[in-house]
């Protein structure tokens, strides 16, 4: 790893003032994939302001079915609130699958989605439950907030403070894991609601998350395992790597689609 | 460089090093304590697991800065006064190792997993959990046995404790 400079943030405003104050900054959550990739050399910024210690940015609050989990909340915090669990299991059993117990020990659902990797679990949940990002200064939707591969709608030093939803009627997830990493080789989350249904996936997508419209008409009409049957996936805008062939994504879409509505 | 103090197996320590310096070095290079582990450079392997304020982490991926001010818990702070921790004692019963090698971040995955599940842990569920911990010589299946026995074990300690 180069050398770098540590700071300990006590609050927004403080990481604000911080991160400002130095050249290269940049935030660290949990770590887990920011540290992981400075010890490759892959990134070396100059400065850390470590956003770890903010505890307005850490709990999940369940008010009815509004929710609102602090960006600084770890995966093993979302995994085991029961409060959450009462209202959408889905995002909890999202984030028990997230790579292992240590990393979910340190990893944080801010860091995640700032981070916005097209094989990341969260981004399918936020994109499906139709959920507001909250930053230090504006309320951001999901659809608006993801814009591409490692890519966000988040500014130079915009802090990602809360993500907030309505909890769905019925709400599933599921993802076919990359057997070394764990990350999804396809994910997908879908939900039945006020709002209609939503079938947000991740993985598979050339550009990030996406939704489908076909899955989503079909489920519509008939919200059943087996409604997707007919349902036509289009591999051209699918990643293709040494993991998975666009064909092989096209129909783990549908099973894992399937799958998801099974668990919801 | 700066001085980074923490608790570590219950003693208050303090010690100069580099912002980028790891948790893992910190403990063996400026503390001496080599037990925990480095097996990989990419957050996957698990032999440096430690414990931070009671939860299993990878020191490997935690830099000592970041864990300034904790309270960490290392494979040396499990045995007390010359007798094995109870997963110490199962994984030695249960010929748990081979090496040896992965054995101090597979001990302190253990103590945190029955930590969080007591003796309600079943075979699945310990496989499930040592996702991110690799053996390269055991096949799994005694550490696998070494966990079940340590939580049949130690089963009453989850309950006791709330
Ligand atoms: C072995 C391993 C397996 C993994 N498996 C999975 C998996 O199965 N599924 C999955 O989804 N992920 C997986 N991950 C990634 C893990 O979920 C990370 O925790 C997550 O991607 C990043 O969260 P973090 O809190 O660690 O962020 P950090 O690593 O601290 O930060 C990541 C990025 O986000 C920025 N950032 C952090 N917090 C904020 C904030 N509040 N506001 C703005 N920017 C911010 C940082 O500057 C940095 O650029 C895995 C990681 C490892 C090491
Ligand atoms: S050394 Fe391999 S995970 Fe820490
Ligand atoms: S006993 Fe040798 S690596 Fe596990």
């Amino acid at each position: 790893m180069y050398a770098t400079h540590y700071h300990r943030a006590s609050s927004v405003q403080d990481a604000l003032s911080l991160k400002s104050a130095a050249e290269d900054s940049r935030y660290l959550s949990g770590g887990m994939t920011l540290i992981a990739t400075m010890k490759q050399r892959l990134a070396a910024p100059t400065d850390l302001v470590d956003l770890r210690h903010v505890e307005a940015m850490k709990g999940v609050t369940v008010a009815g079915r509004t929710v609102r989990i602090g960006a600084g909340t770890t995966h093993y915090d979302v995994a085991s609130s029961a409060a959450l669990a009462g209202v959408c299991p889905a995002i909890c059993a999202l984030a028990s699958h997230i790579g292992d117990p240590h990393v979910r020990h340190m990893g944080t659902i801010g860091g995640s989605i700032a981070n916005n990797d097209p094989a990341a679990d969260y981004p399918s949940a936020l994109l499906a439950l139709d959920a507001v990002i909250v930053t230090d200064r504006r309320e951001i939707g999901a659809a608006d907030f993801f814009t591409g591969l490692f890519e966000t709608a988040l500014v130079e030093d915009e802090i990602v403070t809360a993500v907030t939803f309505e909890a769905p009627e019925k709400a599933g997830y599921a993802k076919f894991p990359n057997p070394a990493s764990r990350y999804a080789m396809t994910g997908v989350f879908v939900t039945k609601g006020a709002g209609g249904v939503r079938v947000a996936v991740t993985g598979a997508g050339s550009d990030g998350v996406f939704r489908h419209a076909g899955l989503e008409q079909a489920l519509s009409a008939r919200w059943s395992p087996d409604a997707v049957a007919g349902v036509a996936v289009d591999p051209s805008n699918l990643m293709a790597d040494l993991h998975a062939s666009a064909d092989y994504r096209a129909n783990l879409v549908k099973v894992m689609t399937k799958r998801a509505v099974a668990a919801a | 460089m700066a001085k980074v103090k923490m608790t570590v197996n219950g003693r208050q320590v303090g010690s100069e090093c580099d912002d980028r310096t790891l948790l893992v070095h910190f403990l063996r290079e400026n503390l001496g304590l080599t037990g925990t582990h480095v097996g990989c450079d990419t957050s996957q392997c698990g032999t440096c697991v430690v414990h931070m304020d009671g939860r299993s982490v990878k020191s490997c991926s935690i830099l000592a800065a970041q864990a300034a001010g904790s309270d960490i818990v290392t494979i040396e702070g499990l045995a007390s006064g010359g007798e094995l921790h109870p997963v110490q004692a199962a994984f030695k019963a249960n010929h748990g190792l081979q090496c040896g090698f992965c054995t101090p971040g597979m001990v302190m995955t253990s103590v945190d997993m029955i930590r969080r599940h007591g003796a309600a842990l079943d075979e699945a569920t310990v496989r499930a959990e040592l996702e991110g911990n690799i053996c390269r010589c055991t096949g799994y299946h005694n550490i696998v046995q070494s966990v079940l026995a340590a939580a049949a074990e130690m089963g009453g300690a989850k309950e006791a404790a709330e």
